[in-house]
């Protein structure tokens, strides 16, 4: 790798560069000037110096917007349209993210929080911008070990260091199986490229690269949550900080269904095999129609009996990364249209939610069901968000969740209109979305329906309902007007 | 202002009860009142005018569809935002328009949350309003779905008996229907080449293979047949019906319903007339035993609100064994009887509801008895709507059901002899509870008295009750002489129903 492009690969890293350097900032600041101020204070304080990094780290991103994608030093750093975008968001999730964090009391650590949130962050951010193996194994690992801390920051409480063993465990033998699966792609094709990986792949059929393939799915289907790669989420979700969880929900979500659609379509083009109904080959759509269906099926059907919001959510969201396969299962350009459109969709939407679980449990003593109970006449404005982004997790239009699930489905059908082979797995999802559609209305039955026991009035600071509201207005407006950013990535995976 | 309107000024109500503070309710009433009120308005506006030239539209153009608004939506999917009106539609448009405002008086009495029920409420009427203008499939489904929600927490907050049963057993067959509908819909946009959703285009077309009919004509029927209480699909109404609020009530029976058998016409009927060919046998006798079964289970009722709620799966059997006809005095019939069972559906949803229970607290035919002295006007309109339910002449039901039942005949007469019997039951339930409920003086015993609430027996009446409120008798006035009206005079519903009828059985041979 003689005479790498130097200046090429700072522009291409400006963004990343920019959050390191917050981090750092974030660190010395808290302790240097904020260590003996108020606990709020420092949040306060730290939440903003992290918040205006993020935000100038949009900057160089909105330039690489409108840039020609360029694959640097042989594919380990690409930019381009679609990179930039969902850098974007990452950067967007983060922020709030963040914000959220503002107004939660997570012990003295202030700056080592952001800092690694942070760190989380610009871990995702690589691994959307990278098309070799190597890279995407580091830049998932940076993510995943910042996530493990961050799940452990409720030091005085037992059930947050549970879940961050269990998270890091669960984490730490996926990685492994990566690792594996890496190993034997490269043994076959002896390129760590995806795009050179494609090639090498096609001429060989050897069981080598099945095996490859099946470690990877197991691998990177932990980082995603699916079926049966899954227990860890609803531990780990109810046990970690609920920003902590709205982070993991999030932005690692979009991170990994971004990677998880690039080796598929890219490194493994050619070995799709089928999922169509009786006519199944084997490849990895019928490797994924299994866990899809699973996903759907366990995950709605766990989430009828839980008693804990957060675990709940979690469960949901083992459902809805079962939806967000079966575009990917498709393998047309629809169906990673499809799959973006609803990764972004869900995260937001889920962002949102969090976001409100995080601002009323920590007021009203706790995240089970009962602690929300008759929330609507406590705290009116955010159960009223909290019906908007749960209905849009429940897919009724006209939010984003509803198009963004339409869209799923819509690419699943329009894979084999003729035959009509994957109609099995939309009827799954569909019937399985009536079975979440019950779970959501209970829970949005304890906010709206069921007495308080008491009828004290919450207050929530005003940037925390302004963001959550901005969050819903996304999430509508997604729904509503599709078209722009359905557009957009009609046109950007084009050249994935 | 076009009759899209209707919806717009629901949502910018909704917007507004949104913004008022909670504790001005009487405020936050009248601003619902007069929401309602002003999408009727508008909406009978354009009834009128499209009644006026409706003749000439058709022997112009060819086709009875007024274009309201066109515009690309999502684009890349051949999405729309498409709302058109024809003589179809437009009947059930004003109908939604008359329960809206009548629900909203009947509700007048409510006092708890007042505020999100009628943000509730009007987000609701605004979906139907959208489901029956809508003419793009994806368009119509999204405000099918829209109408879903809202339902579930009017039931679950303001409702009574079993009301949180009631209300996610509604919402979850409505959803698992719409869902059967979700599959059609999409098979039959790729399968017509993914390029519209557009419900005209296509029709016209035709490119649907005789195969692709006949397994998604019945997801869509059936799957919108739930919401219209198609047998056996039935039994979400009668528990959803009986724990709604009396408003809730009146739109579940009066208008939701029919969203059903509406979404059935157009959506199923409309774009595989080979897959209703092939089905229609199916469909006329469901609805036979629909007739026959709701009737006869209303008949052996014990709840007052009961009997109404089966009366009305016995009713929609009429609307949808006239659609299975295929003949224009058939098909006429079913939408007719759309706003005629509507009307009566909500007029005595609203006796049952608010004039009797809200006064009594008990809906039970044996504590109740001898409301004829203290509550005259209930007494009257229960009887006026039960005569028009029962199908007496003069009344909008008899115009309705005499067709339907003409129309059968042609497709079988054994078909009219089992809903001839339906009718006969019709008959006896009817009476039966206008003789408990509102007679009956002397056969109620102890039993008043066991469940707290018979208010003993003093003097000439063991009820004493508030008198009919002025809403409720505006309300009820209302109703009243709309089924007088088009009992009366049936063509200024009719003709508009019939001439469209019939560019529709000409498009489907």
């Amino acid at each position: 790798m003689t005479g790498a492009p130097y200046l090429e690969v700072f522009k291409a890293l400006s963004a990343e560069t920019m959050l390191v350097v917050t981090a750092f900032i974030a660190l010395t600041a808290d302790l240097v000037s904020l260590r003996r101020k108020d606990r709020v204070e420092r949040y306060r304080g730290v939440g903003t110096i992290t918040i205006i990094g993020l935000l100038a780290a949009i900057i160089p991103l909105w330039g690489q917007l409108s840039s020609e994608p360029v694959s640097l030093l042989g594919g380990t750093l690409v930019t381009g349209e679609l990179v930039a975008l969902f850098k974007l968001v990452i950067v967007g999730l983060t922020v709030i993210t963040a914000l959220i964090s503002m107004d939660f009391d997570l012990g003295r650590h202030v700056g080592e929080y952001f800092a690694t949130m942070l760190f989380g962050a610009i871990g995702m951010m690589l691994l959307v911008s990278t098309e070799e193996l190597i890279t995407i194994f580091v830049a998932l690992e940076l993510t995943s070990i910042s996530l493990y801390i961050l799940t452990a920051f409720h030091k005085g409480e037992l059930r947050s260091q549970e879940a961050a063993v269990k998270y890091f465990m669960f984490g730490a033998i996926s990685s492994a199986f990566l690792l594996f699966g890496l190993s034997y792609l490269y043994g076959v094709t002896g390129t760590t490229n995806l795009r050179v990986m494609q090639q090498a792949a096609g001429s060989s059929s050897s069981s080598l690269l099945s095996a490859g393939l099946l470690f990877v799915i197991v691998g990177l289907g932990f980082k995603v949550a699916v079926v049966p790669f899954h227990l860890w989420a609803p531990d780990a979700y109810e046990g970690a900080p609920t920003p902590v969880t709205a982070f993991i929900a999030t932005g690692s979500k979009v991170a990994s269904f971004f990677v998880l659609l690039k080796v598929m379509m890219i490194g493994f083009a050619g070995m799709e095999g089928s999922a169509y109904w009786c006519n199944f080959a084997p490849g990895w759509t019928m490797l994924l129609a299994v866990v899809a269906t699973l996903s759907m099926v366990l995950g709605n059907c766990a989430a009828i009996v839980q008693r804990n919001v957060k675990r709940l959510l979690a469960y949901s969201s083992i459902a809805h990364a079962g939806y967000i396969l079966i575009g990917l299962i498709a393998a047309t350009q629809m169906g990673a249209a499809s799959v973006l459109f609803y990764v972004i969709v869900y995260a937001l939407t889920n962002l949102g939610a969090f976001g409100v679980v995080a601002a009323l449990s920590s007021r009203a003593g706790g995240d089970n069901m009962e602690n929300f109970n008759g929330m609507a006449r406590r705290a009116p404005f955010l159960s009223l968000l909290m019906l908007v982004f749960i209905l849009s997790l429940a897919g009724i239009p006209p939010l984003g969740g509803f198009f963004g699930k339409f869209y799923l489905f819509a690419a699943a059908i329009q894979r084999d209109a003729q035959t009509f082979g994957l109609l099995w797995l939309v009827i799954i999802g569909i019937l399985m979305s009536a079975v979440s559609l019950y779970y959501y209305l209970i829970l949005m039955k304890h906010l709206y329906v069921i007495a308080p026991s008491e009828t004290t009035r919450i207050s929530t600071p005003a940037y925390v309902n302004g963001t959550l509201a901005l969050v819903a207005l996304g999430v509508i407006l997604l729904g509503l007007f599709p078209e722009p950013i359905l557009a957009l990535l009609n046109r950007l995976v084009v050249r994935l | 202002m076009q009759v899209d309107w209707s919806i717009y000024i629901s949502f910018i109500g909704v917007g507004l009860i949104l913004l008022l503070p909670r504790d001005s309710k009487t405020l936050i009433r009248w601003v619902a009142l007069l929401t309602g009120v002003a999408s009727l308005l508008v909406a009978l506006r354009g009834y009128f005018a499209y009644n006026a030239a409706v003749n000439d539209l058709i022997a112009a153009t060819g086709q009875g569809f007024v274009h309201v608004v066109n515009r690309p939506w999502i684009p890349s999917l051949g999405i729309s935002y498409h709302l058109a009106m024809d003589g179809i539609n437009y009947p059930l448009v004003v109908l939604n328009g008359f329960v809206c405002v009548t629900g909203i008086l009947f509700s007048w009495n409510i006092e708890e949350r007042v505020k999100e029920f009628f943000a509730f409420f009007l987000t609701l009427i605004a979906g139907v309003y959208g489901v029956f203008m809508a003419m793009d499939l994806f368009l119509l489904f999204v405000f099918y779905e829209l109408a879903i929600i809202p339902k579930y927490f009017i039931i679950s907050i303001w409702g009574s008996t079993r009301k949180e049963y009631g209300a996610m057993k509604l919402v979850l067959y409505s959803f698992v229907g719409s869902a059967l509908v979700f599959i059609g819909i999409l098979a039959a946009f790729f399968a017509a080449g993914g390029t519209t959703f557009n419900i005209l285009e296509l029709a016209s077309k035709h490119s649907f293979s005789r195969d692709l009919q006949i397994w998604v004509f019945p997801l869509i029927f059936v799957g919108f047949g739930v919401l219209a209480g198609m047998w056996p699909f039935h039994t979400w109404a009668p528990t959803g019906h009986v724990a709604a609020p009396t408003a809730a009530s009146m739109l579940l029976a009066g208008v939701v319903m029919k969203l059903g058998s509406y979404g059935c016409f157009r959506a199923a009927m409309l774009l595989f007339p080979e897959g209703l060919a092939y089905w229609k046998w199916w469909i006329a006798w469901l609805a036979v035993i629909g007739i026959v079964y709701g009737a006869a289970v209303a008949l052996v009722q014990k709840d007052f609100k009961f009997i109404i709620g089966y009366s009305s799966v016995s009713h929609m059997g009429f609307v949808l064994l006239g659609l299975a006809t295929l003949n224009v005095i058939g098909m006429s019939g079913a939408i007719l009887q759309m706003f005629s069972h509507g009307i009566v559906a909500s007029l005595l949803f609203a006796v049952v509801g608010r004039m009797v229970y809200d006064r009594t607290h008990t809906r039970q035919l044996d504590e109740l008895g001898g409301l004829a002295k203290v509550l005259p006007f209930a007494c009257v309109t229960f009887v006026i709507g039960g005569a028009a339910s029962m199908g007496m002449p003069g009344f909008s039901g008899f115009v309705a059901e005499i067709q339907v039942l003409i129309g059968a005949f042609g497709m079988s007469p054994w078909l009219v002899v089992g809903a001839g019997i339906g009718i006969i039951i019709t008959v006896a339930y009817i009476l039966n509870a206008i003789h408990k409920v509102f007679f009956a003086e002397e056969e109620h015993g102890g039993a008043g008295d066991s469940h707290g609430h018979g208010q003993g027996e003093t003097g000439a009446s063991r009820w004493s009750v508030s008198p009919i409120s002025l809403p409720e008798k505006v309300a009820a006035v209302i109703l009243m002489s709309l089924l007088v009206i088009i009992g009366v005079y049936p063509p200024i519903m009719l003709n508009m129903i019939k001439a469209n009828v019939e560019l529709f059985l000409r498009g489907a041979q």
